[in-house]
């Protein structure tokens, strides 16, 4: 097994107050999120680091939907996969930074 | 006061994190070495396994009841919640801070078969910490509660472990053992155990032959919400470090191998504790079960 | 090496140590002190039996020898792999024995175990892993589990385990990794009896295990990350 690293950057997101948040265990066809504030002048930065290899184009489509439906920029997401398939990646993508919104609106 | 959504829900089919959410008053909970801080297991990356950012274990301090205590909880979803050299510093670092700090408690919601085999030398010195942290704890007048009821159930050195804490709570649904069914399949055959046997292995190590046994405390039923109370009874009802306990528990000990010592399986077991119908246990609900043992149970100490 | 040779070289200055079953047990004399000694042979694995023997040993020690140094002597296959132990609650026997050496400690036991043998895996936890130090003969084997085995459990190829095992203590089974870890304190060579006089001039009862495996470099997280939840808000 090996661990493939897989990087993307989407620019001109609109930036909007967050805590840092954490969904998804790593287990087996599952995965986790962690969303954190950045300042990245209003860009979205993912790192996923998987253990499914060759499958980068889809996640890259994946992230870019993911980053369509939301536009949340100066945020750092991390992404750690154990197979995941893309339904779910996109779910827990969404858990998360509903998780991160939520949390900045109740925050005082 | 907790969270009304999550409190109702099954603690069996929670993560470690809904479970610390559920059972903590709302907004109470202060993670220690949070996910963002990514302290992982450098070993798994040496071996090309994913690494979780919290190393599977999550440590902090909230409230429950109005008392401040400290709590982790494994997650069996990551690596069947393995104890690895991070993993297990985080358990032994909430203990050593207990020392340290006094909190009304400590409570380990345990979900684990053990040690990590990737890291597992460091895995079964962190176990052997953890076991002289719940102790150093006790000694210093903390009082160490442990859950079990995850899916994963706890066994390997944390079995061990769990034993060490002033008290267990478990539901039916929770398993507590030191070798898995498994792995004694594996070791001696199917004979001896079937570990497919999902009834056999429930009269082995499930939460109402643990409690019979007196091996746990309180039984129960799968709600984060009744794990909570039971906490909340366990914190109140306190400790007994003493060689006093440890002698009477000595003795019960001894009156289990000598009363049940020849007995191979778990029906025997309660047959000889005074159940005209053993099989019927299964179907008891929660508080009929209690019901019914009583007087009927080889009491815990 | 034997245990009654381990005895001889340990207590020179005489020793009254019996075998029952698998159990041995009594005391020794080394220099200025006198020991109680308790511990397992022929590679025994340990069932609720043997866990309780064990306990009513320890027991024992504390309620007719106050503040008496407590030697434990280690050679194990680990606990006993039954469907019966299982079924008795195995896990509480050895927590049970764990206490009372806990309690043997906090009523100022010192206590000490020595790996002459093997030890693997549970059997290792309940007695000697909760000595104040832990000691090792050169030839002794500590171990969880065989890196074949090993292989067939983590799907990690055998020979990329024996490979990495060269550069990192750990998982492989060996004496030296556990030392590098911290989880010995020593390895005891020569003159044993010297070995134990020493260890009993400096002994106390803080578990130093994380520290020993961070100055020796083969355990460099657990100890700092202890240090952050202390530090923690």
């Amino acid at each position: 097994m090996t661990i493939e690293n897989l990087k993307y950057r989407f620019d001109n997101g609109t930036t909007t107050r967050g805590v840092t948040a954490i969904v998804g265990v790593l287990g087996s066809g599952n995965l986790e999120v962690l969303v954190e504030p950045a300042a990245l002048g209003g860009a979205c930065e993912i790192e996923v680091k998987t253990a499914a290899n060759g499958f980068g184009a889809i996640w890259h489509a994946v992230m870019k939907d993911f980053f369509a439906r939301h536009r949340v920029g100066d945020i750092r997401v991390s992404v750690n996969d154990a197979g995941a398939t893309p339904a779910i990646v996109s779910l827990r993508l969404d858990q998360a930074i509903e998780t991160y919104l939520a949390q900045g609106r109740t925050k005082k | 006061m907790s969270n009304p959504k999550q409190a109702r829900s099954s603690y069996y089919e929670s993560s470690a994190r809904a479970r610390i959410a559920g059972l903590l008053e709302p907004d109470s909970f202060h993670e220690w070495l949070p996910a963002a801080e990514r302290v992982t297991s450098p070993h798994l990356a040496t071996l090309e396994q994913p690494a979780a950012f919290d190393d599977g274990v999550i440590i902090g301090r909230g409230r429950i009841a109005g008392k401040n205590i400290f709590i982790a909880a494994q997650e069996g979803g990551f690596m069947g919640g393995a104890v690895g050299e991070v993993h297990g510093a985080k358990l032994a670092g909430v203990l050593e801070r207990a020392v340290r700090d006094h909190p009304a408690a400590v409570l380990l919601l345990l979900e684990t078969g053990g040690v990590r085999l990737q890291e597992a030398n460091a895995g079964l010195i962190a176990v052997s910490e953890v076991m002289r942290a719940i102790l150093a704890a006790r000694a210093a007048g903390v009082t160490v509660i442990v859950a079990i009821g995850g899916q994963y159930g706890c066994f390997g050195g944390m079995g061990i472990a769990a034993r060490c804490a002033s008290a267990i709570i478990m539901s039916e649904e929770g398993r507590l053992g030191l070798s898995g069914p498994e792995v004694i399949e594996t070791a001696r055959g199917v004979e001896e155990y079937d570990s497919r046997d999902r009834a056999l292995v429930w009269r082995t190590v499930g939460g109402k032959h643990r409690y019979l046994l007196g091996e746990c405390d309180v039984i129960v039923p799968d709600s984060i919400a009744a794990f909570r109370q039971a906490v909340t009874a366990c914190i109140d009802n306190g400790d007994d470090w003493s060689l006093a306990a440890l002698e009477r528990e000595h003795q019960m000990l001894a009156e289990r191998v000598q009363r049940f010592g020849a007995c191979k399986d778990g029906r025997d077991i309660w047959r000889e504790l005074g159940w005209a119908d053993p099989d019927a246990i299964a179907m008891l609900d929660n508080d009929e079960f209690v019901a019914a043992a009583h007087g009927h149970r080889a009491k815990n100490i | 090496m034997e245990w009654k040779s381990v005895v001889e070289k340990i207590f020179p200055d005489g020793h009254e140590v019996e075998q029952t079953g698998n159990l041995i047990r009594g005391y020794g004399r080394c220099g200025p002190h006198t020991a109680a000694v308790i511990g397992t042979t022929d590679h025994t694995d340990v069932g609720v039996e043997l866990a309780l023997a064990m306990a009513a040993a320890v027991i024992n020690v504390i309620r007719d020898h106050p503040a008496r140094p407590i030697v434990f002597l280690v050679d194990t296959s680990g606990q006993r792999l039954r469907h019966r132990d299982e079924l008795l609650g195995l896990n509480g026997y050895m927590a049970h024995l764990a206490k009372c050496v806990e309690m043997a400690r906090r009523r100022g036991h010192p206590i000490i175990s020595l790996v002459y043998e093997q030890a693997l895996s549970g059997g290792f936890l309940a007695n000697g892993m909760m000595a104040d130090v832990c000691a090792a003969l050169p030839e002794a084997e500590i171990r969880v589990m065989g890196l074949a085995a090993m292989a067939r459990v983590t799907r990690i190829g055998e020979e990329r385990l024996t490979e990495l095992s060269k550069s990192s203590p750990v998982f492989a089974p060996g004496a030296k990794n556990y030392l590098l870890m911290g989880g010995l304190d020593a390895l005891w060579e020569g003159d044993l009896s010297l070995c134990l006089s020493a260890v009993l001039k400096n002994i106390d009862n803080t578990d130093h295990r994380r520290s020993l495996g961070y100055e020796r470099g083969g355990r460099m997280l657990a100890y700092p990350v202890v240090q952050r939840v202390l530090a923690s808000a």
